[in-house]
Parts: structure tokens; sequence; C-alpha cells
């Protein structure tokens, strides 16, 4: 074993960057949450980008180090020491043997991600190690981990670390304005309704996490009697109950629904829905697909240019 | 393209074949073909693949792909190319039905008394008939495994409960509305339960995961509480 958990935080996964090929089984994904963080820290660490990392919400955790070890800290920021010194964020640095690592509050965003070169030891299910708590697969016993968990991390020999500019972090800055697509049942509200959407702000609801993110706004309208019959569900649909209060849903939602899904956060936006807290306020600008691929592709080639190796 | 399909972008990075608007078996089985057809050619398995994942439903298959290595362009040509295939060669094949042993009744399906009051039939008669219908498996959605059938009688029809279990026991097998189904994990629900199959319906280390697959034909067989008892201890 090479770390302990001594204390979990308040909500901390392991997560990869999912499960995918079973949607038709109804597993969805899940993985990281905010995935372009997880893979810088895999990438910073020189690690596969899909190896697994300790997602930490709200608040972080206290990680013992049995052994020594590379670490970094990617994601929002968030106030960890060592000892008594501050560990930097986005920069990989070394852990002695016995070294305790004491995550505290998140700020300017809801998730962080802590992350070891050679990668945690876990075994994957149906592919992959990532975390879905409602179905108890992955991670640890599929579940959050709590205090007592040991982790054993993957041996290696060469360092790979790399580094990335104070430029290109730039890059990953929260966005509060989330671009979406419209949705399969976008015509339900219309024009009108999209433009409803665009207007005012909505403000995160306390009762949001990885299934999906409640808003409170001006309510969409929907037609009278409207029913759908229950069909697949991308990740990042916005879909909108009866009440008109849209919901995004997350990376681990059901893979199937029958409430209609007017939007759909772009790709290139996903890791700023991931980012959102409880009361944080958000505005909706609707973009074409074109548009949106366009972006991916940026975010695509800005993760191509931002490492130099150190 | 064949009439009345409709390709949509359901974002960036899924689109949507809306093959119609209604639940019937004839729709789901061109749903199920393009999911084979895709599902054996284009094998989604990773977050690095060009399709991740496919979706069926009822009557659309939502295709989640990578538009950055499958442009959008390239994927509905070739959605429009197997719909046209599998319109020609639509054989089914005589397909045998999977048989899953239920225990009815008792502890295993505590609600059995309200869907017997409600539907006018006695405990028995309503065995009788659940486990005398081949049914369809639609597609598996909601949780891991949980199969959305066709076939249940409308006389069979109840409603769900008012006020959903916390906990489903895994292998529950119920009746919501005009559709029966089993739940393969531990899981909350509100249909009513009128059994359960000793028989693991969801395995992670399985290979493949679920017992059943989209488009599997079921059927129930009863079994008493001593087999039942005897098949759960025996694993």
């Amino acid at each position: 074993m090479a770390l302990r958990i001594i204390n979990p935080g308040l909500m901390t996964t392991i997560q990869d960057l999912g499960r995918y090929g079973y949607a038709h089984l109804g597993v969805t994904p899940a993985g990281a949450a905010d995935a372009l963080a997880l893979r810088v820290a895999n990438l910073l660490l020189g690690n596969e980008e899909n190896a697994a990392a300790l997602e930490m919400t709200l608040l972080g955790a206290t990680v013992e180090f049995q052994r020594a070890a590379i670490v970094v800290l990617t994601g929002a920021q968030v106030d960890c020491r060592l000892g008594s010194a501050k560990a930097p964020m986005w920069r990989a640095f070394p852990v002695l043997p016995g070294a305790v690592l004491k995550c505290g509050a998140i700020t300017g965003g809801a998730r962080a991600y802590l992350a070891v070169q050679g990668g945690f030891e876990l075994k994957p299910v149906m592919g992959s190690v990532a975390t879905l708590r409602s179905a108890h697969l992955g991670g640890v016993e599929g579940r959050a981990l709590k205090a007592g968990d040991q982790l054993a991390v993957r041996h290696v020999d060469s360092s790979g670390v790399r580094g990335i500019s104070r430029q290109a972090i730039a890059y990953l800055e929260p966005r509060r304005e989330l671009r979406v697509t419209p949705g399969p049942q976008a015509s339900w509200v219309g024009a009108e309704g999209l433009q409803t959407l665009q207007r005012g702000s909505y403000v995160v609801s306390g009762d949001s996490d990885r299934r999906g993110i409640r808003f409170q706004g001006e309510a969409l309208t929907l037609p009278p009697k409207s029913q759908l019959i229950t069909e697949g569900i991308s990740l990042g649909a916005m879909q909108v109950p009866p009440d008109g209060q849209p919901i995004i849903l997350f990376v681990d939602q059901q893979t199937t629904g029958g409430y209609p899904k007017v939007a759909n956060v772009i790709a290139a936006d996903l890791r700023h829905v991931a980012q959102l807290r409880p009361r944080d306020e958000v505005h909706f600008r609707v973009v074409s697909v074109e548009e949106a691929i366009g972006l991916l592709r940026e975010q695509e080639e800005w993760i191509g240019k931002a490492f130099q190796i150190v | 393209m064949s009439e009345g399909i409709r390709v949509i972008d359901a974002s960036d990075s899924s689109m949507l074949v809306v093959f119609g608007d209604e639940i019937s078996r004839d729709l789901n089985r061109r749903v199920i073909r393009l999911f084979h057809d895709l599902l054996t050619n284009d094998s989604p398995k990773s977050a690095g693949g060009r399709i991740r994942n496919l979706h069926p439903a009822y009557a659309s298959l939502l295709i989640d792909y990578d538009p950055l290595l499958l442009p959008a362009t390239e994927l509905r040509a070739r959605i429009q190319e197997l719909i046209g295939q599998s319109d020609i060669a639509s054989s089914d094949g005589a397909r045998q039905a999977i048989e899953i042993p239920v225990c009815y009744g008792g502890e295993q399906g505590p609600d059995l008394p309200d869907v017997a009051q409600h539907t006018g039939f006695s405990p028995e008669e309503v065995i009788a008939r659940h486990s005398s219908i081949e049914y369809t498996v639609y597609f598996i959605g909601f949780s891991p495994g949980f199969p959305y059938m066709g076939g249940l009688p409308e006389s069979l029809a109840t409603p769900r409960l008012k006020t959903p279990r916390t906990s489903v026991p895994a292998g529950s097998v119920g009746i919501g509305g005009s559709q029966t189904g089993l739940y393969p994990m531990q899981w909350s629900g509100g249909w009513r339960l009128i059994g359960r199959t000793p028989m693991r319906m969801f395995d992670p280390e399985a290979k493949p995961p679920s017992r059943l697959q989209p488009g599997d034909l079921v059927k129930f067989t009863p079994i008493t509480r001593e087999s039942f008892d005897a098949m759960v201890a025996g694993g």
C-alpha cells in the first residue's frame, strides 16, 4: 500500500475517464466530472491520460503517503498543505515516505484532483476503475472513499514529469457562461423558450451532484400534455421536468429518461459544469453544433501544445 | 433514406436516430437491428473510441461518438447505409426465449395480492398469465441491467405504488402500470413486486455483465419457494 486516507473530506471518489461501451446495458460512464483537469494531472505526471485519480468535492481529503511519490493537484483551487508548506497546483511535486497532505476548502470551483505518478493500482470493473456510486461499481467497493482506505500506487521507473506554462493555465479558468446546442426536444419550448433560457441567469441549486445539476431561474414552458417515450440521454443534456426548472444531466446520470431535453451543454464546456457550486449563477448561450465542435477541437489543440518537458 | 426516420444532433457528440413516436414491437425491432449492426461493426469499447456508447430505447437509438475522430457527416452516412441494408435483410431468425425462474408471491412477491385485487384475478391466475407470455426486452436503461419489456397483457396492468420503496431486493419481478420487468440490482423503485428470481441478472465480472440484452425474448417460469432457496444457496 502506498497511500492511506486519513480524512476523506466531503465526497472523494476514484475516477478515471469513464466506463464506455455499456450504455446499452444501463451502465452510465461515470468518470471524472472535470475530465480535462484529470487529463492535465496525468499529463503533468507522465501518466496515461486515463489513469485514475482522487476526485475531491468542495472539501478536500487528508492523505498519508507510506512511500515516496510524485503527486499533482489540478482542478479548482484547493488549499493543501504538505507539512507546514503550501502545496502547489498544476505542478508535480515529490512527497517523502510518511508525508501527510492535508487538503482543505476547494474554492473558485467544486472539484479538485489529486493524482500520483504511476496511477493507482485498482482492479478495473468493466474496463474502468471509475466509481459509480449508484450501482456500486468501480473505485473502492463502488463507494466514496472513507478514513482508513488504502490505495496501492503503481511503481514507475522513469520520471516523465512535464510542466505547463502560466499562459496555458489561463485557458482553464472557469466560465460562468455555459454554451449549449439545441436538444432533441428544443422545438417543445421553441425559439421563445431558448430565448428565455438565454435571457436571465440561473442559480445552481443545493441538491446538485454528479447525476445532475439543478437550476433555479425563469421557468421554461412546456406544451400542455406533452409526453415523451423514454429515449437515450446524452452527457450534459438539459432536461426540463414539468416544473420548468432545467436540470443538466451529468456523468452519473441514467442512460435513458422520459423528460424532454431542450438543450445540451457543449462538450468543451462540460468541465465548467463540473466546477459549478451551489448558489453559483450561470448564463446559457445557444451555439451551433459546428461552433461547438470547433471549440472542442480548440481544446484538444490546447492540450496538445500546453506541456513542456521539465 | 428510409421513410419516417429522423436523424437528429442530440448534442455536439451524440446523434439520435428516431424511428417513430410510439411503443411498438415493430419500431423497436428496427432500433435493435441498427443497434446490433453498430455494436458488431463499429464496436464501442473505450473513451478513446469513435463510437463510445449506444443507447437503444423504445423507438430510438442514441449514438454517443467523438466528433473529432468521426465526423458527423460520416456517421450520418453510416447510419443511412445501415438502415438501408437492414430494411432489405430483415430476418430476425428463430430466437429462443431466455427462461427466468421466478418464485411468485409470499416474501418474494409481497404485492401479488394487490395485483390480484386490482386485476380481479386470483393470485394463481395472475401467476399463470404472467408466466405464459413471451416478453421482448425493448431496451435496458434506468439502472444497470434493468430491462424495459413489452408484452404484458393489459389485463395485468396495475398502477405503481404511490410511495416507491427505498430498497427493492435484487431479482425482484414487478408490474408498473402496463409494463413488467425485474430489478437486477438492489435499488429503489415503485413497481408492484409479484415475485423474485434467484438468478443473478447483473454481474460486473461476467461477460456480458447483463444476463439480458436489448432485443432478447424472455419467459418467466414459476418455481417453488424450496427451489428458490436451493438456487440461492447454490449460487
